[in-house]
């Protein structure tokens, strides 16, 4: 039996692990050149609790699920997760209302371990806080990743378990016969499929139009971000949320797992031709600076190293469509994973697995016995005890060579990101933490050139930075 | 392994203390984590090095031969791809190729240079395409790499390099439209304003800065917008420039990571804090160039490499000693450096006005000089003889516009 999955997010690169787990020829189609560049690339990376979303809705249903899965997904793909907790704060008696909703709405969705905190208590535990904050619901559940990482693992250690991974082909079409899908058409090729999921982030309602099922109308919502220097280290040490308003869960700050804080989202709701514009605007980032100075008064944003901004799939309806098409009976659509999309994935990816193909689509899956849940992370040497890492130098000495002085990656990661498929400046970024440091790739964006351009043995100048135009350098000064 | 001076960064600096400490008897280790010695002058292959040092113009990379050829006659060898995990007490931990070595160190001469300001940092709006290049990013590739970073280029910030790279991107046939700077001046050197752009017909647009840049892939164009007296934009300024390649100017920021939590640093350079004789407030780390405070020339970066060098092996050997008298800043001094005076070396200070002067009078301590056509992007190097300085308590450094 063969299953196609469309797109490597998060969703798809753990829709397609959790197919590997079966007897099942797994593919999966992404139209980038590299697998989570989609809405998993920027995002504020939070593990949420679960005491945002009504009771009612399916994200409820999955995010506290979703939440207590990583521990055991984070150890078994070794991406870093950290089960930081998160604050949601009030100023006044009246937010401290809408945080006892919270608390009552997150018990009956599951959440533990929540409560209401008063002002000297939360200040102890996050003393950068204004002081004129009276209350925070605190859920320690809540944390951290690096949601480009979960893709990168869930999509290295399905490859491990025989996943076939395609990267820039963009699906035009399919060819069906009987009411079901029988081939999953690209740009490029052909797939047949006995099971198509559509994982397809953005562009989820444009794939499912191809299909002929049902979909639901999606349309980015941008949240712009700037992201502090590591030299702000323990700022803050949790997701700091304000009370959140209709529109969203608000601006917030909040720590990255390797050191620096980011402050952000803005919500805003953009047209349908948007999709591929996740451009920030000034009136976006000085709202990020306004809003985030109120919760913690000492941000400094000299201390700024970049600004982004990343695009969510809402949908009207504000929650996640998921389910087997009644139209087509082998299609099941993974859409409108607006936030907490990140937080659900592992849940939802068991769910479409379990649920919908083997009892819903009664789908027999034998379970394969060689199938490996682990994967090693690259190493990061210069985190390891110095007597490890002077033995990892000795056994190659590219582990002594540094390569990025911020983020201390040596030419031996850079090298295992080439190995494990990254082919473009991003790629290494994105899998070694290269480029991403204060200096932005000022000391060794060139270096990281040379070494991609020697490894891949092609010309400098077909370097790219991600995509296909995206090129770095325009041809030799002489030759 | 024990070394009597050990000098962390190859560049201008760091050749020069390694150079002096040798010659003042100590045992030196000097290392580097670039694969040369040389740090940024090896990129630097335009000339305008050394009139003040040699008294002759010479490129970059001759300039950093020369310091090179002293250290292979004194039997210096510079270690090269070696990266300072950590500095201790009297300690350093060093990484290289051949493994992982702790240094117990006499001194230590923290030489480490300044790094650009990246585009990020900016908060300039907009998409995030390949084509965004800080100045020094673009002259590596093309002076050492050989590669052209694109065809038709804007350059954002007027500061030496963003002048020096528009002239060398024309030179290499790209096309250059035009330098943005947001200040009401050129922020480089005069003489570069005439011989980068002015002989080349590139425009200079002032009080202008970059708004927004554009292009999903590839830069595609930016917005330029003229600004207000506190750098807002002024609406309905904006013009469109049609480029694939923005090179990013916007100044230097002394690298401090290895030393933070262990020196003062100098609030007005927001490099490395040290006295005249580049001891810093740990008494057995010295520091100079660029990571104490950003200077115009080379041969500034040298003469305070050499007196760091110098002192740092003196100090081995038990020969630094007496007070330091504090160096405060004063009116208009924007920024100051040394910011102790040590009475057994002569005091030569370094500051840059706040705004430009067409006339002002240099205060410090007893010594006053009147100096014409101040302007921020010229640093005023000022030798102040002894005698202007005893018996002070503390020396305040201000200049006092003239009318």
């Amino acid at each position: 039996m063969k299953a196609v999955v469309i797109g490597a997010g998060v969703f798809g690169a753990l829709v397609a692990r959790e197919l590997t787990r079966y007897d099942l020829e797994v593919t999966l189609i992404e139209k980038n050149l590299d697998v989570g560049w989609g809405v998993t690339k920027a995002n504020s990376a939070i593990v949420h609790a679960g005491y945002d979303d009504p009771p009612e809705t399916v994200r409820a249903r999955f995010c506290a699920k979703g939440n207590a899965m990583y521990e055991e997904l984070s150890k078994e793909l070794d991406f870093e997760f950290k089960r930081v907790g998160s604050f949601v704060v009030a100023f006044n008696d009246e937010e401290l209302k809408e945080l006892e909703r919270l608390l009552k709405q997150g018990e009956k969705n599951g959440v533990p371990g929540l409560r209401i905190l008063e002002r000297d208590e939360l200040l102890s535990m996050e003393p950068s806080l204004n002081p004129e904050i009276k209350y925070a619901l605190y859920a320690p559940t809540a944390g951290i990743t690096e949601p480009w990482m979960v893709a990168i693992a869930a999509v290295e250690n399905a490859v491990k378990n025989g996943l076939k991974l395609v990267l820039g082909e963009r699906v035009t079409g399919f060819e069906k016969a009987n009411g079901r899908v029988k081939k999953v058409i690209t740009d490029k090729n052909e797939y047949e499929a006995d099971i198509v999921i559509n994982c397809a982030g953005l562009y989820a309602d444009e794939i499912a139009k191809m299909a002929g099922v049902e979909y639901v109308p999606i349309h980015p919502r941008k949240g712009e971000y700037i992201l502090l220097d590591k030299k702000l280290q323990g700022l803050v040490r949790r997701v700091i949320f304000p009370a959140p308003t209709k529109i969203s869960k608000g601006i917030l700050v909040l720590p990255t797992v390797d050191g620096g804080i980011l402050l952000g989202p803005t919500a805003e709701d953009l047209p349908q031709d948007m999709k591929d514009r996740p451009i920030t605007t000034r009136e976006g980032l000085e709202k990020v600076r306004s809003f985030t100075k109120r919760l913690v008064p000492s941000i400094d944003l000299s201390l700024a190293i970049k600004t982004f901004s990343g695009l969510r799939p809402e949908s009207p309806q504000k929650d996640f469509f998921i389910g087997v098409s009644e139209s087509v009976k082998n299609f099941v659509n993974v859409m409108a994973t607006r936030s907490p999309g990140l937080t659900a994935a592992p849940a939802v990816a068991k769910y479409v697995v379990e649920e919908l193909i083997q009892e819903k689509m009664k789908l027999q899956l034998m379970k394969k016995e060689s199938f490996d849940p682990h994967r090693e992370g690259i190493k990061r040497y210069a985190s390891l005890p110095l007597e490890e890492w002077q033995k990892e130098i000795e056994k190659d000495p590219r582990a002594g060579r540094m390569v990025c002085f911020c983020n201390e990656v040596t030419e031996k990661e850079i090298v295992e990101a080439i190995r494990r498929g990254a082919r473009t400046l991003d790629g290494i970024k994105f899998r070694t933490r290269a480029m991403f440091g204060r200096c932005q790739g000022g000391f060794c964006m060139v270096k990281i050139m040379k070494i991609l351009a020697r490894e891949l043995g092609v010309d400098i100048c077909e370097i790219r930075m991600n995509s296909k135009g995206s090129w770095v350098v325009n041809g030799k000064v002489r030759e | 392994m024990r070394v009597d001076v050990m000098i962390i960064g190859a560049g201008a600096a760091g050749m020069a203390a390694a150079i002096k400490a040798k010659e003042e008897g100590a045992e030196v280790l000097l290392v580097e984590r670039d694969d040369r010695t040389g740090g940024i002058l090896n990129q630097c292959i335009h000339n305008g090095f050394g009139l003040h040092y040699f008294k002759q113009e010479l490129t970059g990379p001759e300039y950093a031969e020369r310091f090179q050829e002293k250290m292979d006659k004194l039997g210096i060898k510079a270690v090269t791809n070696a990266y300072v995990k950590q500095i201790g007490n009297r300690e350093v931990i060093l990484v290289t190729e051949k493994g992982i070595e702790r240094i117990e160190v006499g001194a230590l001469v923290y030489a480490v240079g300044a790094r650009e300001r990246p585009f990020g940092s900016l908060m300039i709006p907009g998409d995030r395409p390949s084509g965004i290049f800080t100045a020094g990013v673009a002259q590596r590739l093309i002076n050492i790499e050989n590669h052209l970073p694109g065809k038709r280029a804007l350059i954002l910030g007027s500061g030496d390099i963003g002048l020096i790279m528009a002239r060398r991107l024309v030179l290499e046939g790209m096309e250059v439209v035009g330098v943005v700077e947001r200040l009401p001046y050129p922020g480089g050197l005069l003489r570069n304003v005439v011989q980068c752009l002015e002989d080349y017909d590139i425009p200079l647009y002032l009080s202008s800065t970059v708004v927004e840049v554009r292009g999903r892939e590839r830069l595609e164009e930016v917005v330029v917008a003229k600004v207000d007296e506190s750098f807002n934009p002024i609406p309905g300024t904006e013009k469109v420039f049609k480029i694939d390649t923005l090179v990013v100017s916007a100044g230097l920021i002394p690298q401090l990571k290895l030393v933070d939590s262990l020196v003062n640093k100098n609030p007005t350079s927001k490099g490395v804090a040290t006295s005249n004789i580049g001891q810093t407030s740990t008494d057995w780390i010295f520091s100079a160039g660029n990571c104490t405070a950003v200077f115009d020339l080379v041969d500034y970066v040298t003469y305070e490499g050499e007196t760091a060098g110098k002192y740092a092996a003196k100090f081995v050997k038990g020969e630094v000693k007496g007070g330091r008298i504090p160096i405060k800043p004063g009116k208009n001094a924007a920024v100051v450096h040394p910011l102790w005076y040590i009475p057994i070396e002569p005091l030569t200070l370094y500051i840059r006005v706040k705004r430009p002067m067409e006339k002002g009078r240099l205060v410090a301590g007893k010594f006053e000089r009147v100096f014409e056509d101040l302007v921020p992007s010229e640093m005023l190097r000022v030798r102040i003889p002894d005698r202007y300085l005893e018996g002070l308590d503390e020396i305040v450094v201000s200049i006092e516009e003239v009318i």
